[in-house]
């Protein structure tokens, strides 16, 4: 991990609320690992202090790509960027995803703004498992399926594919996925990831998760962002340096 | 070579320059020396320890603020004997005076962490939390009574000989009146200040951002009022105080210098650019020079009022 001035190459609005960042950074492209995440300082200013996590959503040659929606100030100000100019990058953080491993088929399971991850992710995978993507969102607009293959979508209000969340469209799938060897790769909201969880531990899939908390740091030394493990009840694991991928079950989630 | 002296003292302890970093935003060092070396520094401030390991808060811990955010961490630490165990070997490979800080929920853990740290030769000074806002036993209900904070530093002072900072709230009336009272009882130098009891809501749920409902603020936002507190012990006791709060460059560590203290902790700032303390170093040796400072000491409470 280390602090680095990358230029900024473009910003691309995916759909009415969501954007990419194209970074141009060789010194990150060639270490950083699905699932890892960047800290980003939006302003020199004091307002908004502390820096932005970003997942990091893909790695093409050179450039890295960060996806977001805007949230507030930071992101405001991330989104107005001048082209060209240089992101004060703080990273690679976190451990990432484990894509090895005795599986046929890699399942991504994402709700909202949680498939950022996935486009790396798919592109590791592509060639060496079967991919099928399952995301949801709360509307078709909200629905996030850049970069991603095989994807069967769902959204609560029945506005694109599947009406019902994501996990429930798991389950219509059930028997298709049981029929071979898999490993879940999720990230999304806490209400969708507490029934993933159910849905792993009743069905017995193998569940990788990228998890959120707030932070201050993102890389050990403010300890703001705990979770609960299941293994340990006595101390908290860290989301930014245990995680922020854990095995499901793991962590309380 | 350096034209300039920047080494500072605090009581018996000299630094070789104001720079410390604050406990609580340095963890045991390893990620920070990522960034900054390490040997460079004043001194470094452990996160508090208490006699056995603490759990902390349950999230969320953290929100930010206008110019600042406020923290519930909740004395989240390995406590004493994992830290001699695990976590001083990697600090002794450095040539940087370490400082513990201690904070505990009785006089007793206060005294027998202590007893237990002294013995360790790395650790050159103790700060004592008596000002932590964030937990429900010690903490703040020490720090806000001028007689614990006697009691404690008289306590303290009896098992050890190494130098004893006392960190003070700032949620009180007249912080001065607790300086004083650690200086009657033997303490070595005061640091100033702890975070500012602080609270945000959402306001669509209606409920407190952090889910310990209050916590502690910190970062630029307090400045003005930890230069306040810094002047306020300054003009009264005469005791080395370690400023902190809301320092973010060069200048501001000048300025708390200039409003009495000795030394200065960075804190916050670790969390967004943890190589700025090995910056700020270079920085104000520029300063002096340009401004003919051959002492960085001489500036210590040289306001002019």
């Amino acid at each position: 991990m280390f602090i680095i001035n990358s230029p900024l190459e473009k910003i691309i609005e995916i759909n009415n609320h969501i954007y990419l960042l194209k970074i141009f950074s060789p010194e990150l492209t060639s270490i950083i690992k699905p699932g890892q995440f960047l800290n980003i300082r939006v302003s020199e200013r004091v307002f908004p202090l502390l820096r932005r996590p970003f997942s990091i959503c893909d790695v093409d040659g050179d450039h890295l790509y960060l996806m977001f929606n805007i949230m507030g100030e930071g992101t405001s100000i991330l989104a107005h960027k001048p082209i060209g100019s240089n992101l004060d990058i703080l990273g690679p953080l976190g451990n990432g995803f484990n894509l090895d491993g005795n599986y046929e088929t890699a399942i991504i399971v994402a709700g909202g703004l949680g498939a950022a991850p996935f486009p790396y992710v798919t592109r590791m995978l592509n060639g060496k498992k079967n991919i099928l993507s399952f995301i949801g969102g709360r509307t078709r607009d909200d629905v996030i399926t850049y970069n991603l293959k095989n994807v069967k979508e769902a959204s609560d209000d029945g506005s694109l594919g599947f009406k019902g969340n994501v996990v429930q469209l798991l389950e219509k799938n059930l028997e298709q996925l049981k029929s071979q060897k898999t490993k879940i790769f999720a990230c999304g909201p806490t209400v969708m990831l507490k029934v993933l969880k159910e849905f792993c531990l009743k069905f017995g899939f193998e569940c990788e998760v990228s998890t959120e908390c707030a932070m201050a740091c993102g890389f050990g030394i403010c300890q703001g962002c705990p979770i609960e493990s299941t293994i340990q009840s006595d101390k908290y694991l860290l989301v930014c340096k245990d995680g922020p991928v854990f095995n499901i079950k793991d962590v309380v989630i | 070579m350096s034209t300039v002296d920047l080494s500072v003292k605090i009581g018996s302890l000299t630094l070789r320059n104001p720079i410390m970093l604050a406990s609580g935003t340095v963890g045991y060092g390893n990620e920070m020396a990522e960034f900054t070396d390490l040997n460079k520094l004043g001194a470094i401030v452990t996160k508090s320890l208490s006699l056995k390991p603490r759990k902390g808060n349950p999230p969320q811990r953290i929100v930010e603020t206008p110019a600042g955010m406020l923290n519930a961490i909740g004395l989240a630490n390995v406590g004493v004997e994992v830290f001699l165990k695990e976590k001083i070997p990697f600090l002794k490979k450095f040539d940087v005076p370490l400082i513990c800080n201690i904070a505990a929920s009785t006089f007793e853990e206060y005294v027998e962490c202590t007893k237990i740290l002294t013995e360790e030769e790395t650790i050159k000074a103790f700060e004592i939390n008596v000002s932590c806002p964030n937990v429900r036993e010690g903490g703040l209900s020490f720090g806000n009574n001028i007689n614990s904070v006697a009691t404690i530093t008289e306590k303290v002072r009896a098992v050890t000989n190494k130098p004893i900072i006392m960190k003070l709230s700032p949620n009180v009336s007249y912080i001065a009146e607790f300086a004083k009272a650690a200086k009657d009882n033997g303490a070595d130098a005061v640091s100033a200040i702890n975070t500012l009891v602080g609270a945000a809501f959402n306001i669509f749920t209606r409920k407190p951002k952090i889910q310990n409902v209050t916590g502690g603020l910190s970062g630029p936002a307090i400045k003005p009022v930890a230069i306040a507190k810094v002047l306020e012990i300054s003009r009264q006791v005469d005791l080395p105080i370690i400023g902190i709060g809301g320092i973010m460059d060069w200048r501001d560590v000048i300025e708390f210098m200039i409003a009495g203290s000795s030394a200065v902790q960075i804190g916050t700032l670790n969390f967004i650019d943890p190589s700025a303390p090995g910056k700020i170093i270079t920085q104000l040796e520029d300063y002096c020079i340009k401004i003919g400072v051959e002492n960085i000491s001489s500036l210590i409470a040289s306001y002019q009022l």
